[in-house]
């Protein structure tokens, strides 16, 4: 504590009143700085989703969501091809992501304390914070090289790799609220071990599991850097998974970067479509949460 | 004499066996594949390592047509732009977690501040960089005009301000956390000296909560050096070493993300799988530094 804000010996009545006063003017102050911060951190968020929003609403209509984009020059055009695109990349991802992220994530739950969940917990840890650049040249080196084109599927690895931390940790951490008792009873009634956990384990924690890879498909949804060089983006629709497709957040750094007024206004549609998903997947993660609540 | 009961096994033995195999396979493949990305970043960036060894990282020139591949304008870009996007955010990213871990733990308000910050972690990349482009561009060359700088508008400032944003929501959460920690008999034993909140929070909060504030702070960082898309649209990406914090430069992701997919040459796109190596090996070790405190801080 500085000097002056201790009370001295001699100090007369009024001195100790002025530096009580003086203390509780800083600690006033202090408070009205703290909560001055947090409402000046919250509008960047205020201002993104506000300009996004009057910019993008005027874009969006039913030819928008169902036009593929038109030529530099044509006015419309609509991003239907991304539509597609990032929702079949993010739909095969799911499905390597998500029984392999949960099945790891059950291992660490069970095996807590084993040598190889010590580094596999390590690795998934490293694998999160891995920047998703990285991701996108690590596919590029196992799938694109070799295989001799950018592909949409190499998408979905990136964008998979992306996902598996998340649903690993959700799942472990889920898993480990559950009581002993609840797999002790079920293999005392001599339920095997497998269906012990597949069949009452895995669905009492499902709550928690699906809200985890619904938070990790809403982050992912958004990122552009792994699919640069892995799906790399088309301007015709296309269904095949093993072509180069385009995506949302690709649209939007490519139309973003270009000159052009028409384009621009495409990406701000593609964005607040974007954000407009983010959002749902953000409310029904908080419904699933509410409505399956993992608690004991 | 009770006769000897056989079960049939119906396979479930093998199935039991197969299931234990699985767990075990798949976490062996978690390791894997990040030993596997070391190695792949590692052999493909062999021919430059060779060619160029540490010179890439006093090299000031990157000039592929003449194949001369010098790093440092990337390094120092890196750097400047995180640890200035840093610098921005701490004060607020502290007080947004003073704010939640302290003030206003529970209730509504806390709840409505809780989501504001999460959904600033949900926006993408991509977005803040295209809301930067329109919106923070012309407002940093008002200013640039105003210091009679030249107004470029985009540069190491721009893509500080967005990063700055982009890393609060992830310090605010683990500082949040380490704050909430701290134990309430601490800050009783204040409160009954007297102490006004201001004093609990300088004197017994931060000093006990340093390490973790530390360690949310290392983590952030790490956010920032990797980040790419939005500081790609901001950064003006040019080659040469940026002079001050207004004047456009390039970062290692940046230039990665611009120059990869027209890589031609065998050292050209070495050098910048070098670039992804660096930025893996860096982010892993602030990675494991900064949860290694936390996990000593929440024990």
């Amino acid at each position: 504590m500085r000097n002056n804000d201790l009370i001295n010996a001699e100090d007369s009545r009024s001195d100790i009143e002025r530096q009580i006063a003086h203390r509780n003017k800083k600690n006033k102050r202090f408070k009205g700085v703290v909560i001055g911060a947090t409402i000046i951190s919250t509008l960047p968020l205020l201002f993104i989703l506000f300009y996004i929003f009057r910019q993008g609403i005027s874009a969006i209509n039913w030819h928008f969501l169902t036009n593929l984009p038109k030529p530099v020059g044509e006015a419309g055009g609509g991003v239907a091809n991304a539509l597609v695109g990032s929702i079949l990349i993010l739909l095969v991802s799911c499905i390597i992501a998500i029984p392999i992220g949960i099945v790891i994530g059950i291992y660490l739950s069970e095996e807590s304390k084993s040598k190889l969940a010590y580094y596999c917990r390590l690795a998934v840890d490293v694998l999160q914070g891995i920047p998703s650049i990285v991701i996108g040249i690590i596919i590029y080196e196992w799938i694109v090289r070799p295989v001799g084109g950018f592909s949409a599927f190499s998408g979905s690895l990136a964008l998979a790799l992306m996902m598996l931390p998340s649903i690993v940790k959700s799942t472990e951490e889920t898993l480990k609220l559950l009581p002993e008792s609840l797999k002790e009873a079920s293999l005392a009634l001599g339920v095997p071990y497998y269906k012990t956990m597949m069949k009452i384990i895995v669905p009492t924690g499902l709550g928690g599991i699906l809200t985890g890879v619904i938070l990790s498909i809403a982050r992912v949804i958004g990122e552009t850097a792994p699919l640069l060089f892995t799906a790399f983006g088309s301007p015709f629709m296309t269904t095949d998974i093993f072509k180069p497709m385009s995506s949302l957040p690709l649209i939007i750094f490519n139309y973003a970067t270009s000159p052009y007024e028409d384009w621009h206004q495409l990406a701000w549609g593609a964005s607040m479509l974007l954000i407009l998903m983010i959002l749902i997947l953000n409310i029904i993660s908080k419904i699933v949460q509410r409505k399956w609540k993992v608690q004991f | 004499m009770i006769p000897a009961i056989t079960f049939k096994n119906n396979g479930i033995n093998f199935k039991e066996k197969a299931f234990k195999k699985t767990l075990t396979l798949l976490a062996i493949l978690a390791v894997v594949i990040l030993i596997a990305i070391f190695f792949t970043l590692l052999i493909n960036s062999f021919p430059s390592l060779k060619a160029l060894g540490a010179g890439f990282f006093y090299d000031k020139t990157w000039d592929p047509v003449a194949d001369e591949y010098g790093a440092l304008p990337f390094l120092v870009g890196t750097l400047l732009t995180s640890f200035l996007a840093l610098i921005i955010s701490t004060p607020f990213s502290i007080a947004v977690a003073i704010f939640l871990g302290e003030y206003y733990k529970k209730g509504i308000v806390a709840e409505t501040f809780k989501n504001v910050i999460d959904l600033l972690a949900g926006i993408p990349s991509v977005i803040y960089g295209f809301w930067g482009l329109f919106v923070l561009v012309p407002v940093v060359r008002v200013i640039e005009l105003k210091l009679n700088l030249p107004p470029y508008g985009v540069g190491i400032f721009t893509s500080s301000i967005i990063l700055a944003i982009m890393i609060l929501p992830f310090s605010v959460s683990l500082s949040r956390q380490v704050i909430s920690m701290v134990p309430d008999n601490l800050k009783e034993a204040a409160y009954s000296l007297g102490a006004t909140r201001f004093e609990v929070i300088t004197k017994i909060i931060i000093p006990y909560t340093k390490s973790g504030l530390f360690a949310g702070l290392l983590l952030a960082l790490g956010r920032a050096l990797g980040e790419t898309m939005a500081v790609t649209m901001l950064i003006g990406n040019t080659h040469s070493i940026p002079t001050g914090i207004f004047s456009p430069g390039n970062t290692m992701a940046s230039v990665i993300a611009n120059e990869f997919s027209e890589a031609t040459g065998k050292i050209y796109t070495s050098a910048l799988i070098e670039m992804a190596l660096f930025l893996f090996v860096v982010a892993t070790v602030i990675n494991v530094i900064g949860k290694q405190i936390i996990k000593r801080f929440t024990i």
